[in-house]
């Protein structure tokens, strides 16, 4: 994608006497650098992943009897509520959306670092006040209300941890506003004069399109909390209805952002498996302009459709419909993708590194867990599965089955240029086969469970239920066994791993131009961009097998 | 003590951040320049801020329409103060543009003038809505009314706190001889905006909460 033949002159790191390369306490300091605060973001959320992923496993332990006879059933209302949220704010969306998109668009843009550095160093270290005070909120119960925090349930059990709980979503909520306003202008103002916007890599537009629905979205629940905490602290009734309150209002507020937050959650994805699939193709993507252009489209209409949660709420007739269609509607450019990867893999040379595996796995499950989407979409099927673990199955496929195997496709993809280190193949296979068997085995039972009609959260349950529990429960322990390959890879190839190059997939964004791991400030001297960051194979036959190393 | 402490580091978080990309003036030191974003930041800021607003409009306007008597009896607003003190802060929008104007001729005396006089009327500002508190007669637990009424105003009493904190902060960085110019006041400017936004939100709960509950 790059020569340096007409280097732009700038200062560069060695001008102004910045060490060569971080130590390892810089990455426990309020370091402004963008790639100290990725990586920070990442190892923060993978430690949170952890916790959330163990209290999983001892919910589904419980669940292997229909009765309540491991957990005491408000510790799994606990374990419930704070698994939810822990894997939502401060696993899936600070990995997404703050640890690959810091360290990756200012190197995709040609930018030495963030618009704000500062801000960005702030919005980091917000997250882990907020894990702690969750995780503190146990020490009082723990909140009981599950993730959504629905009222009047959240205004009757476990006040000081439910308060301890709206907090932390506040602090989180800051974090996320404070860097999608980093991203947008970094995006927007930072990119090298020589990149045309039709060569921004797909990536950076999955970024801004998650930004700009995180900037417009979360201060709306923000709002909605802080009348929470006060109805719950400060005798306010804004959701009492015995005193004029409504609780639907809650729902309004909160779905407002929560449904966009599964977007928050999907774009940056997305966005990592734009990168992924034609690099390991040896293909230029399928359609550029669309997917660049359905990430934006998912923004706007993520937007119109967050009643399709609240059909079972006493919604009038009118509001299931335009909520039904805007739902479907949101179908499209997310199906605008899929295909376009889809033709991307066609009569491709693929490689089937880790990183790719984990790409066709998203594919797969992200194909199935949006088809379960679209049926839960639509009002007249959502009123008899709502609350059942359909749901959960669905949300699980889209969420596990989409968003965790992205973050690991991109893990393994930029591992050699986080840490100039390779992963090792072999483990990373091991990895992907016992996360695709385990993510199968755990939620796809799930769909049966909700048709037949076990209610989700729920820590006791009909005995009819048992044989699918049974399996669900063998699933999410092959997933727990899952992640031991991958963490032990993760550790031991960042020390001991072998070297990587510059460009070892042979890839053409601008991240590669540069050493492996990158130095402070990116480039001694800028890179000039000379052809779009998917042209593998098209202009030039050769330019696929060239590594463009500048 | 949570609670205070989950308030003030938000607070704090989002003061800071005021603070660090309004005042600070002098480089990031360990990052290569790059063109001055603050202004484009903090109205993407903004952007966000307002619908943190709507978020509070949207749940004025949704009890508003389910309830039988609004507002409640007991609970009528009052007109004549923040009648007054919406008179002032919109006029103290105009007020603190003369002073980026002045800014804008190299002339600092000038623009210290009218931005104290921005302070003075923004003090007033919040004076007057303690002062409505005080008489109002109810209290923010009456009904759902005053629930509303009370944390509306609040938040944006608060905003209006901050704002008065940047443009002191602007007063104070400008005794330094040639900190701010016609060429160099992006601080200047960014307190400016933020004193903007919160005016038109201001006209937009007034009209909400005052006129049309009339």
């Amino acid at each position: 994608m790059t020569q340096l033949e007409t280097p732009q002159v700038t200062d560069s790191a060695t001008d102004r006497n910045l060490p060569k390369v971080w130590k390892w306490y810089d990455y426990f300091t309020f370091n402004t650098d963008h790639k100290v605060i990725g990586i920070q973001y990442l190892v923060t959320a993978f430690a949170f992943y952890l916790i959330g992923g163990l209290m999983a496993v001892a919910m589904r332990a419980e669940l292997y009897t229909p009765d309540a006879d491991l957990l005491d059933p408000n510790f799994y209302n606990a374990l419930m509520t704070n698994h939810g949220t822990l894997m939502i704010f401060l696993w899936i969306v600070p990995a997404a959306i703050g640890g690959f998109g810091n360290f990756l668009v200012p190197l995709l843009i040609g930018a030495r670092d963030m618009a704000f550095p500062k801000l960005n160093a702030i919005a980091f270290w917000l997250n882990p006040p907020a894990g702690a005070l969750l995780l503190a909120s146990f020490l009082f119960g723990g909140a009981q209300s599950g993730w959504t925090a629905y009222p009047p349930l959240s205004l009757t059990t476990a006040n000081t941890a439910q308060s301890m709980w709206i907090l932390s979503i506040v602090l989180v909520g800051t974090s996320s506003i404070l860097g999608a306003l980093n991203f947008v202008v970094t995006i927007l103002k930072m990119k090298v004069p020589s990149m045309k916007w039709t060569q921004l890599p797909l990536f950076c537009w999955a970024i801004l399109a998650t930004s700009v629905l995180a900037l417009l979205s979360t201060p709306v629940l923000a709002a909605g909390l802080v009348l929470l905490l006060f109805d719950i602290n400060f005798g306010t009734s804004f959701f009492k209805p015995d005193a004029g309150g409504n609780v639907v209002l809650y729902q309004h507020l909160f779905w407002f952002y929560s449904h966009p937050a599964v977007y928050l959650m999907i774009l940056p994805i997305f966005g990592i498996m734009s990168e992924v699939i034609p690099v390991h193709a040896r293909k230029p993507i399928f359609g550029y302009k669309a997917i660049a252009y359905s990430s934006l489209a998912i923004c706007i209409v993520g937007l119109f459709v967050w009643v399709h949660h609240m059909f079972t709420s006493g919604t009038p007739a009118w509001m299931r419909m335009f909520f039904t269609i805007s739902t479907l509607i949101v179908a499209v450019p997310t199906g605008v993708k899929i295909f376009g990867w889809v033709a991307t893999l066609w009569g491709g040379k693929i490689r089937f590194t880790s990183a790719m595996l984990f790409a066709i796995g998203l594919l797969s499950m992200f194909v199935v867990g949006g088809l379960g989407g679209v049926t839960l979409g639509t009002a007249p099927f959502d009123l008899h599965v709502h609350d059942t673990y359909y749901v959960v199955g669905h949300f699980h496929y889209v969420l596990f089955g989409g968003s965790v195997f992205g973050i690991y496709a991109g893990i393994y993809h930029w591992f050699p240029k986080i840490t100039g280190r390779m992963m090792s193949e072999m483990w990373g296979k091991i990895h992907f086969a016992l996360t695709f068997i385990g993510t199968h085995l755990t939620f796809l039972p799930m769909h049966l469970l909700g048709l037949q009609g076990m209610p989700r959260r729920v820590a006791m349950y009909d005995p009819q239920f048992a044989p699918i529990n049974h399996l669900c429960t063998f699933g999410a322990i092959v997933l727990g066994i899952s992640a031991i390959p991958f963490f032990l890879n993760a550790v031991w190839s960042w020390h001991y791993g072998v070297k990587a190059s510059d460009n070892p997939w042979d890839a053409l964004t601008l991240e590669w131009t540069t050493s492996s791991p990158p130095p402070i400030e990116n480039w001694v001297e800028l890179p000039v961009v000379t052809c779009g960051p998917y042209d593998y194979g098209s202009r030039d036959r050769n330019i696929a097998e060239i590594p463009q190393t500048a | 003590m949570l609670l205070c402490f989950g308030f003030i580091s938000t607070l704090l978080s989002n003061c800071h951040m005021q603070e660090d990309s309004t005042f600070n003036s002098s480089e990031v030191i360990s990052h290569a320049e790059h063109p001055d974003f603050r202004v484009f930041g903090l109205l993407t800021f903004l952007v966000s801020e307002s619908l943190m607003f709507a978020g509070f409009f949207a749940t004025y306007l949704f009890l508003r329409e389910t309830a039988k008597i609004w507002p409640p009896e007991g609970t009528e607003v009052e007109l004549l103060v923040p009648t007054i003190n919406t008179v002032i802060l919109v006029s103290s929008s105009f007020v603190i543009h003369w002073g980026d104007t002045a800014i804008k001729k190299n002339n600092v005396a000038a623009m210290r003038l009218w931005y104290a006089i921005t302070a003075v009327m923004g003090t007033i500002f919040l004076a007057g809505q303690i002062y409505e508190y005080l008489t109002l007669g109810y209290g923010l637990t009456t009904n759902v009314f005053a629930n509303c009424f009370y944390l509306m105003t609040g938040f944006h009493g608060l905003h209006v706190f901050v704002g008065l904190l940047l443009i002191l902060g602007v007063l104070w960085r400008s005794r330094r001889l040639g900190h701010y110019s016609a060429t160099k006041h992006t601080g200047i400017t960014m307190a400016e905006i933020y004193w903007h936004f919160v005016d038109i939100i201001w006209i937009v709960l007034f009209t909400l909460l005052y006129v049309l509950t009339r």
